[in-house]
Parts: structure tokens; sequence; C-alpha cells
């Protein structure tokens, strides 16, 4: 059985509907890319899916034993967190809460776990550090030792490299391709389409059309065609390229022609080419990486004077 | 002028304000912190003016302890403030706004319409700035400010870690499994508890200050929760007492002098947090 089976799903606010028809499967150790333009829903279907809202259609089932409180979130950043004073230590350990039951206080087991995730993600020797006074990527690494301090079996991660360099950025994707590997079932929120065909084996476009499949089988699709494309013309911002119909998608169905099947295969490679390349900098990161430690540790020392 | 201290000291009235005073204050400062953080500093304010218009209320209808009506008012509407606060249709500070100067008119106009004392602007400032009400504190009051501040520091101890869980990160909390909605319900009771006490120490108009001041002059000088919060509790503590001492010696009203108090050191804090950061 899957973790989470969606059947014919439709996500929105009261009655309005922001996406319709979703119908997709989370087996344990699958790691889900969800994607979509901005708008299509993709945060609502995620905050439908941690319960937060009540589905307006459809029915979410959660099987394998995964009980309600077992799904791991990584949130996007709120305004509240900026300045908040909190110690990375007493963030990781809010991870523990839902399981404690009723106890008020945390148990040594809590912090044994609080403890591991940390090692786990390489911010041990942060742990009195301040939160607001992280960098991004270790905010980030933060809040997902606090994810899997609540769950070992599903991660759902919003947007998880949204304001991070593009060194962070790759860092942040192969820890969580290693959480992965681990075991840990992964849904990813994504608009960068080249991380979702790089890192998932599944993809779920929602939006205008909705598709679920696997990566290879999305690649192989026109709307993924399209979707990547248009993507990478995006990011170049090259206003050469600029679609001359009003609908983007109406050139797929209407000029299925050669030449936009070349541009297509031109952007599956710069997709590669582009995974490869961020593969190829990792090592380079964790050497930047250290200096970065460095850098902090002289800092500390500086504050203790 | 320790002799001064010590002969107002022997006056019951003294002793008890010095007891509520101190209560209140830690009370305060310890919610402080999460309602700031949680962007709700004006909560104070606005509970205070709707406790303002329930006591006028009270006074109309005669009743000698007006302690039961007040309550229950502040704490049906801190419960609709503080809950409401994400899905309302009028947002949190528009709602708090509104239901602050709304009591504020409310009460002052029935006390102007069926007020039967004498002094009326005398009853007004009084009850705004708690010029006098510490001052005449019973026995009864005094014990019910010393057993419901003990309530709050108990609740706060047992779920400071679901508070703090709640605060940082609602959604989280919510997705993990604890019951946010119950924590904000729990957050919004003790808030009211606080603010009806603390209305005989500093009066309805200043007693944001006694929320807001201790908790951000500590978010100044520690950056983890638990030194934020013990040191906001410390501070006001220190701050209340210092204000009733001056106030007794040099006569000047209790409420404001406390403020005035908390103000120069938050000041203090900022200044000390500056030279931190610069070195």
């Amino acid at each position: 059985m899957a973790l989470i089976a969606v059947n014919d799903l439709s996500v929105g606010y009261g009655s309005q509907i922001v996406a319709e028809n979703i119908n997709f499967k989370v087996e344990a150790g699958d790691y889900l890319c969800i994607v979509g333009e901005n708008g299509s829903g993709k945060s609502t279907l995620m905050k439908t899916l941690l319960n937060l809202q009540k589905p307006v259609k459809g029915e979410i089932i959660k099987g394998d034993g995964l009980k309600e409180n077992e799904i791991g979130y990584l949130p996007q950043h709120t305004d509240v967190q900026k300045d908040f004073p909190a110690s990375v230590k007493e963030i990781v350990l809010s991870g523990c809460l839902g399981r404690s039951g009723f106890k008020p206080f945390y148990t040594s087991a809590d912090k044994k776990l609080a403890f591991e995730n940390m090692e786990r993600m390489g911010i041990t020797e942060l742990s009195g550090r301040s939160y607001r006074e992280l960098s991004g990527g270790q905010q980030q690494r933060v809040l997902l030792a606090r994810a899997l301090c609540a769950t070992r079996k599903l991660l759902l991660l919003d947007e998880p490299v949204s304001g991070l360099d593009p060194k962070v950025t790759a860092e942040m994707y192969s820890l969580i391709a290693e959480l992965n590997k681990e075991g840990v079932s992964i849904i990813m929120i994504s608009h960068d389409i080249g991380a979702a065909v790089g890192y998932a084996d599944h993809i779920l476009h929602i939006g205008g059309n909705v598709f679920f499949g696997t990566r290879e089988e999305y690649l192989g699709s026109k709307l993924g065609r399209f979707f990547l494309m248009r993507q990478s013309r995006d990011d170049e911002s090259m206003p050469l390229f600029k679609p001359r119909k009003k609908n983007p998608y109406s050139i797929m169905m209407s000029e299925d022609s050669g030449t936009a099947e070349t541009e297509a295969g031109n952007a599956s490679e710069e997709t590669a080419a582009e995974t490869e390349s961020e593969k190829a900098s990792e090592n380079g990161v964790n050497a930047e990486q250290d200096a970065d430690n460095g850098n902090e540790k002289k800092e500390v020392k500086d504050n203790d004077r | 002028m320790i002799d001064k201290l010590l002969f107002y000291l022997q006056y019951p009235f003294v002793r008890y304000a010095m007891i509520v005073g101190v209560l209140v204050a830690l009370c305060s400062s310890l919610l402080g912190v999460t309602l700031v953080l949680k962007r709700f500093s004006y909560i104070g304010d606005g509970l205070s003016h709707v406790a303002f218009g329930a006591m006028a209320v009270a006074g109309v209808f005669g009743l000698s302890n007006n302690m039961i009506i007040v309550m229950p008012i502040t704490v049906l509407s801190a419960i609709l403030l503080l809950r409401t606060g994400q899905n309302a249709k009028i947002k949190g500070d528009a709602a708090i706004a509104m239901i602050s100067v709304g009591a504020l008119a409310f009460g002052y106009l029935l006390m102007n319409i069926f007020s039967t004392s004498s002094n009326l602007s005398g009853d007004v400032c009084s009850t705004l700035f708690g010029s006098t009400s510490i001052l005449t504190l019973k026995q009864a009051e005094v014990w019910l400010c010393i057993v419901l501040s003990c309530i709050v520091v108990i609740v706060f101890i047992l779920f400071y870690n679901r508070i703090f869980a709640v605060t940082f990160d609602e959604n989280f909390a919510k997705a993990t499994g604890t019951n946010a909605g119950a924590y904000n319900l729990i957050i919004a009771v003790i808030t009211a508890v606080i603010i009806v006490l603390a209305m005989n120490l500093v009066g309805s108009l200043l007693i944001s200050a006694l929320v807001i001041f201790p908790a951000l002059s500590a978010m100044k000088l520690f950056k983890n929760f638990k030194s934020v919060t013990v040191c906001s509790a410390t501070l006001s503590v220190i701050c209340a007492l210092t204000g009733m001492i001056i106030s007794i010696l040099a006569g000047t009203p209790v409420g404001s002098t406390i403020v005035a108090a908390d103000a120069i050191v938050f000041g203090g804090c900022c200044i000390i947090g500056a030279l931190r950061k610069g070195n």
C-alpha cells in the first residue's frame, strides 16, 4: 500500500477551487516533485496534504502505517522567524513535540534524537547559536533537522531552496537526495524544473494540465518538454524567444512541428548539463563551506571577547 | 530615605500593592515575549480597553465586585481576537483597533450617562491610569491576584515548549500533531487574565508597556527563547519594584512610574545591545 494516495482531489479555499483533478500516489522511498507555475495551487495542495486545510473534493488516503502526525514539513520562511530569538537546539527539539503526547517537558530520548539529527545535518556546532543570525542555507538545515525529529517516513518540502545562492542550493539538493537514499520519502514543491527532473523520480505537474508519472514519462510528454523549454527561456530571460501567441500552451498544440521539437530537445540537454555541473560543483561547495565555517568560528571568538 | 520606606511598608495597603505589583509584572512579562513575537504587541491595549468598557457596565449594574463581569468579557474578547487572527475577515491589527476604541467609547458613554459618582473624571482617570486603585486593594483581591498569578505561571511552565513551538511556527506544529488551536486558546485566556490583573496596577492605558517593554529589552540582550523569557521576567519584576519604591518616596503616580522605569531599562538594553554588536 502507498504512503499517500490521492484520488480526484480538488484543493482551494472555501468553495473556490485552485487546482483540481489531482491523482497521485507516493510509495515508500519515492521522491516526488510537484511543479507548476506560480499560482497553480502548489502550496495549497501542500497545505491540504498536511491537513492544514480541508480538501474541496476528493480524498487523501494515508496508508502503510503512516500516522497523521508522521509527516515532517519544511515550510517557507515566515515573517515571524526573521527576528525570532531562538537557539538552533530549541528549534530542532520542538520537532519532537508531536511524538511526546502530553508530557510537558522533553525526555532524554527526545534530546538524543535532536542531537542525532543535528549531527546528520552537520549543524552540531551551531546548536547554541541564534537562528536569526544563521545564513539561509544553515537555517534550512535547522528546519530540516526539526522535520526529521518529527518523522522518519515522509518529508514535505515547500520550495526548500528559495532565496539560496546556487552553491548552497546544490548542497541542499544533494542533502535531500541523501535522505531519500536512506529511505525517507520526499515530496518537494519547486518551480525549479531543472532540479525536479534532476533529482526526483516522480513528477506531478499541476495547473491547467495535470500530469503525474515518472521522470522519464514527464520528459517524454509534451507538457514536460514544453515546461522545461519555457523555463530555460525564462531563466535566461531572452526577449527574442518570447512566445508570440497569448496562450503559451497553444504553441505546443498548434505548432507541434520541427522547431518546437528541437527547442525542447535543446532544453532537456541544457538541464542535463545543468545537473551535471551541479554535481560537479558539489565538491567545490564542500571546500567553500569549510572556509565558511572557519569564518564563523572566528566570529564566535570575536563575540567571546 | 530607608526609614521613610520602612514607615510606609508598615501599612498593609502598601505591602499589598508591592505583592500585586510584582506578581502582575512577572506574569505579563512571561507572556509578553510570545505576544511580541506573534505580532500581537497591541493586544494588551485592546483588551484593557475592553476591560475598561466592562468595568463601566459593572458600575452601571452597581456590582461591588466587578471582576465577575470584567474577567469573562475580557477573556471572551481575547479568544475572539487571538483565535480568529488568521482566517478572520477583518485582519488582526484592524480587529484589535476596532474592539479597543469601540469598548473605550461605550465604556465612557455608559459611565457618563449612568454615573452616580460626583467625581466622574476622577473615576475615569484612575481607571485609565490606575493612579489609586492599587493602593485601595482589599485582602480578598490580593488573594485572588496571588492565586491567578500562580495559575498563570504554572500553566506557562507546563506548556512552555508547546507555546514556543506554536509561536515559532504554527503550521509546522499543527502539521506534526500539536493542537495549535488549543494552545492559542490558552495563550488568549492567560493574556486576558493578566490584563485584568494588571489594570489595578498601571491602569488600562499603560498595560501594553508591561507586556512589551520587558520582552523587547530582553530580546536586545539575549538570543535564545529561554534566556529571553527569564531575562524579561527578571527585568519586569525589578522595574516594577523600583517603580513602586520611587513612587512611594517621591509621591509620583504608581503606574506611570513603573512604565517609565521599564522604558529607561529598554533604552539601556538598546545601548548594551548596540555596543555588543559594535565589538
